[in-house]
């Protein structure tokens, strides 16, 4: 099937089998792999992206499903050679080890300070319960994501 | 000293690539004219192999090939731990299964194809009879007399009889003429390692200079390329293997595995570009496994608690086959850990490692040490009880006094450094101790299930002398290597045989290599993970790459500071004694303002103009370090919990951690290991487990049946740290890679069990979850089941 969408900005045509996930669509036609596959059940939030603005598992999506809307990856998320303030925020409060599940972990947490600017730290560590991390105890993720969040205007 | 960051909290410096999405890993690699590999798997425990039919397979769109154990000419995989005086047996472990297979998850066949869809459309399609046998899958069951027999010259499925002991008749004097005895069966439940990046693995030959390449999920690319070299024939010097980008191993990303060895013969054979990437799926099934032991362990103390000695009865699954490091694991790096920072005066350790059918089992974080952690401390808690001490108080009479340089323990381990009163204290007083069992009790008068786990321990780790090695069986050696290369600019190079995948030594070498020569940290380069960029180096595993890479890379450091402060005296026309250093300055005594920087003298030494007699140009050292000793670690863990007695939830209040692992080179970053390890160790507690039925079949194979911990079961850990440097490291730091995992599960267990106590639960076993605590709870109550 030909689909057409636009990922991170820009709009591509490519023909793909019905069958093909989202998230191997990005990985290995579009070679954006900033998005990881962690299960195969949409359980470890490893490749989530956003599907017009909103967060999604790419791993529970179809190419197809995608056609004529727009995706946004990890590749997507600094402008203009600007880090997004969740990425700045990951990186000076060390809210990443090995870094597998931070793509997935900062795309949701977009999502999560989209729909609430001012979480408390339970509404986050509630907020990333699709998201799975084995290495940081989370504990630098929530602090991270609490510390993008004031720097975007909410926050406590 | 501006640029002395030893100690300091800066930003790690792998993070650029990792949240943007540019990372690198495995499976995001690609070749011209790559085929994909799936691997057809066995669904029966154990059975004989019938027949397989591949022709269908074959014909399959997009196929190139599809391959059995006839068609493969590997050697076994290996066991690389071969323990001694334990009548080891070593049965093959084929990369595919040839007449009989022994786990779901054996492998018996790989399809290559043109794309990961149509690889597995193609496995689907090979068609394999099995005659199915009975299985054996518990390790105390399995050893039992009528038991299913995985392998014919095996028999009662001993894979090994390990015993240590410091005198086994006075361990028995010791329990006869004890005051307290305390006896317990300990269940320490299989577990699933869950690196968030399932195992990858990409082949390439290159065949007019007959050398193969192979990217890998590795925590040690030094021992794939041996071990490979041996199983696929190609010489270690033609056998280059690459840990790209590694997302977490947690011990499962230290053994060689069939995949690995298929793909590089498939790359061979086929002469094309390799690729496998296993499904989360695949992972749980052919990934090793962790823990899987039944214990009988028990303790002797007098009528004061203090211990007189300890034994444990182990019986621990090796799986279907023995792993790469697996007989090691629960004996050496279990058996030796029974006196915990306890001074015990006698121990003994019978270890039965048992076939099963089941996945294979290795190391898993910590190791062996979690688990002698938890039953030296589940003693310790059952025995405060008996005597009706505080549980605190009675660690405080059995912690082994401070001591700076060295202390025998009765498993004939010498520690390095320890205090541990200080640090029980440190945490005490953090916790508020007296007020959190003050409140406890206003809970329980209140009819409310608190409670509250308090661990004393002490670890090993940063293995180890290769001595040592040698003489507990490990078939390699345990040093580390390092090259630090400052070219004619002041930039430096950094090669460490180590292989860091998340520890973040990107930032906290260079910030040793930094404070050693006052090189910016920005100049510094950690290369690593690529045996033709890398000397060689055993790995990391074990906490041991600070502990020995890192003294590696110090001692090259200082190498190379030594040689420029001899050429800064030449250049100076001082005497080299009266040539000083301090921040990458070289100047004479009491003039530091005509001074040489380390970046003047890479320039000099590189361009060689005016060397003193003897020295050779450049500025670049190697050095080789085989560490004197293990580290031993150690600290304090409490936890407080509350159970609701009408659901079994089990809430995590409070934790508090104080741990010792000497001096911090990167505060923050030790502050994420610890994190990352407690949040592991209470997930074996509270909501991991391993589950086979009968028959072999895994009843944990996904995410969705396999619980994890997520951000919600946690309060915020509360860290506090006490500092015992190691006496014999260069820089004094010890390990810390897996202390949280070795204190937590018990601490969060003896919180539980600690709740349970006034209805008379003193056991339930692990992951204890809602349904366990509730079952027992209405059993201790006379309820029953209903």
């Amino acid at each position: 099937m030909k689909i057409s969408l636009i990922v991170n900005g820009t709009r591509y045509e490519r023909e793909v089998e019905p069958r093909t996930l989202l998230v191997h669509f990005l990985r290995e036609h579009l070679g954006l792999t900033g998005s990881n596959i962690g299960c195969d059940t949409s359980q470890c939030g490893a490749c989530t992206v956003h599907l017009d603005g909103v967060p999604l598992k790419s791993c529970t999506c179809l190419a197809v499903q995608a056609d004529g809307r727009e995706v946004t990856t990890i590749e997507g998320l600094a402008r203009d050679g600007e880090l997004h303030p969740l990425q700045q925020a990951f990186w000076d409060k060390h809210g990443l080890q090995c870094g597998y599940c931070t793509p997935g972990m900062i795309m949701a947490a977009a999502g999560l300070l989209a729909e609430d600017p001012d979480p408390t730290e339970q509404e986050i560590r509630h907020g990333l319960e699709g998201n799975l991390c084995r290495c940081t105890g989370y504990q630098k993720i929530v602090e991270s994501i609490q510390e993008a969040a004031r720097r975007m205007g909410g926050g406590r | 000293m501006s640029s002395r960051i030893f100690g300091s909290g800066i930003k790690r410096r792998e993070d650029p690539r990792l949240i943007t999405g540019k990372a690198r890993y495995t499976d995001d690699l690609s070749l011209p004219g790559m085929l994909h590999m799936a691997v057809v798997r066995s669904p029966v425990a154990h059975g004989r192999i019938v027949s397989i039919d591949v022709g269908t397979a074959r014909k399959a769109a997009g196929v190139a090939a599809v391959f059995t154990a006839e068609d493969v000419d590997l050697a076994p995989i290996p066991c690389a731990w071969l323990l001694p005086d334990s009548d080891l047996k070593l049965p093959a472990h084929p990369a595919l299964a040839a007449g009989k297979v022994r786990y779901v998850g054996d492998a018996v066949a790989i399809v290559l194809a043109e794309d990961r869809y149509q690889a597995q459309d193609a496995a689907d399609l090979v068609q394999v009879e099995y005659e199915p046998l009975e299985a054996a899958v518990d390790p105390e069951k399995a050893a039992g007399e009528s038991a299913p027999q995985l392998f014919e010259d095996v028999p009662g499925n001993l894979a090994f009889r390990w015993v240590a002991t410091n005198g086994a008749d006075e361990v028995e004097q010791a329990f006869r003429e004890a005051t307290v005895v305390v006896e317990e069966r300990i269940v320490q439940q299989r577990l699933l390692p869950t690196a968030m990046e399932p195992r990858s693995a990409l082949a390439q030959w290159n065949g007019p200079a007959e050398e193969l390449t192979l990217w890998c999920t590795s925590q040690n690319p030094h021992i794939h390329r041996h071990v490979l070299s041996a199983v696929t024939g190609v010489p270690d010097h033609k056998l280059r293997v690459v840990a790209p980008e590694v997302g977490g191993g947690f011990g499962s990303k230290i053994p060689v595995y069939p995949d690995e060895a298929l793909v590089c013969w498939a790359a061979r054979k086929l002469d094309r570009p390799v690729k496998w990437t296993e499904t989360r799926g695949e992972n749980y099934l052919a990934t090793i496994h962790g823990r899987d032991h039944v214990e009988y362990v028990g303790i002797a103390a007098d009528s004061e608690g203090r211990v007189q000695a300890i034994r444990g009865k182990i019986y621990a699954a090796m799986g279907a086959y023995l792993s790469t490091a697996a007989p090691g694991i629960p004996t050496i790096l279990h058996g030796l850990m029974y006196s915990g920072p306890y001074a015990i005066p006698h121990f003994r350790c019978e270890t039965l490692g048992v076939f099963t059918n089941t996945t294979p089992t290795d190391a898993y974080r910590g190791a062996g040490r979690p688990e002698a952690t938890f039953l030296v401390e589940r003693l310790m808690e059952r025995l405060a009880e008996r005597l009706e001490l505080d549980p605190v108080e009675l660690r405080r009479r059995n912690l082994i006094p401070a001591f700076d340089n060295g202390h025998e323990v009765c498993t004939g381990l010498t520690y390095d450094s320890g205090n541990y009163t200080a640090n029980l204290d440190k945490a005490l007083e953090k916790a508020a101790y007296g007020k959190l069992r003050a409140a406890q009790e206003e809970a329980r008068r209140q009819g409310r299930l608190v409670g509250i786990g308090v661990t004393t321990y002490a670890e090993i780790c940063g293995l180890g002398p290769s001595q040592v090695a040698g003489a507990i069986g490990f078939q390699g050696g345990l040093w580390e290597s390092a090259i630090v290369r400052v070219s004619a600019t002041g930039k430096v190079q950094v090669m460490i045989g180590s292989s860091p995948h998340g520890q973040g030594e990107e930032t906290t070498f260079a910030q040793i290599v930094s404070s050693e020569v006052g090189i910016p940290v920005e100049d510094i380069e950690i290369v690593h993970g690529d045996t033709d960029r890398t000397p060689m180096g055993w790995g990391t595993y074990g906490s041991r790459t600070t502990p020995v890479s890192g003294a590696a890379v110090t001692l090259a450091t200082r190498k190379i500071r030594e040689k420029a402060r001899q050429l800064a005296a030449h250049l100076l026309e001082a005497a080299l004694e009266d040539v000083d250093y301090d921040d990458g300055k070289f100047f004479v005594k009491g003039s530091p303002e005509h001074h040489k920087t380390i970046q003047e003298m890479a320039l000099m030494a590189t361009v060689a103009w005016n060397l003193p007699e003897g020295m050779d140009p450049g500025l670049e050292a190697s050095q080789f370090y085989d560490p004197p000793n293990f580290v031993y670690p150690f600290g304090t863990h409490i936890a407080q919990v509350e159970v609701d007695p009408e659901t079994g939830d089990v809430e995590l209040q409070r934790y508090v951690a104080v741990d010792d692992c000497g001096p911090h080179i990167n505060p923050v970053i030790v502050a994420g290991q610890i994190h990352g390890g407690i949040v592991q160790g209470v997930g074996q507690a509270l909501t991991e487990g391993c589950r086979y039925d009968p028959q072999g079949q895994l009843l944990t194979g996904s995410l969705m049946d396999y619980a994890v911990p997520r951000a919600d079961m946690f309060p915020r850990l509360e860290l506090d740290h006490t500092v015992t440097p190691s006496p014999h490291h260069p820089i004094g730091v010890k390990g810390v890679g897996e202390t949280g995992t070795i204190a937590s599960t018990i601490t969060v267990y003896n919180a539980v069990m600690d709740a349970l106590r006034p209805l008379g639960v003193s056991t339930v076993e692990m992951p204890l979850t809602p349904y366990r605590v509730f079952t027992a709870i209405r059993e201790a109550r006379g309820e029953g089941e209903n």
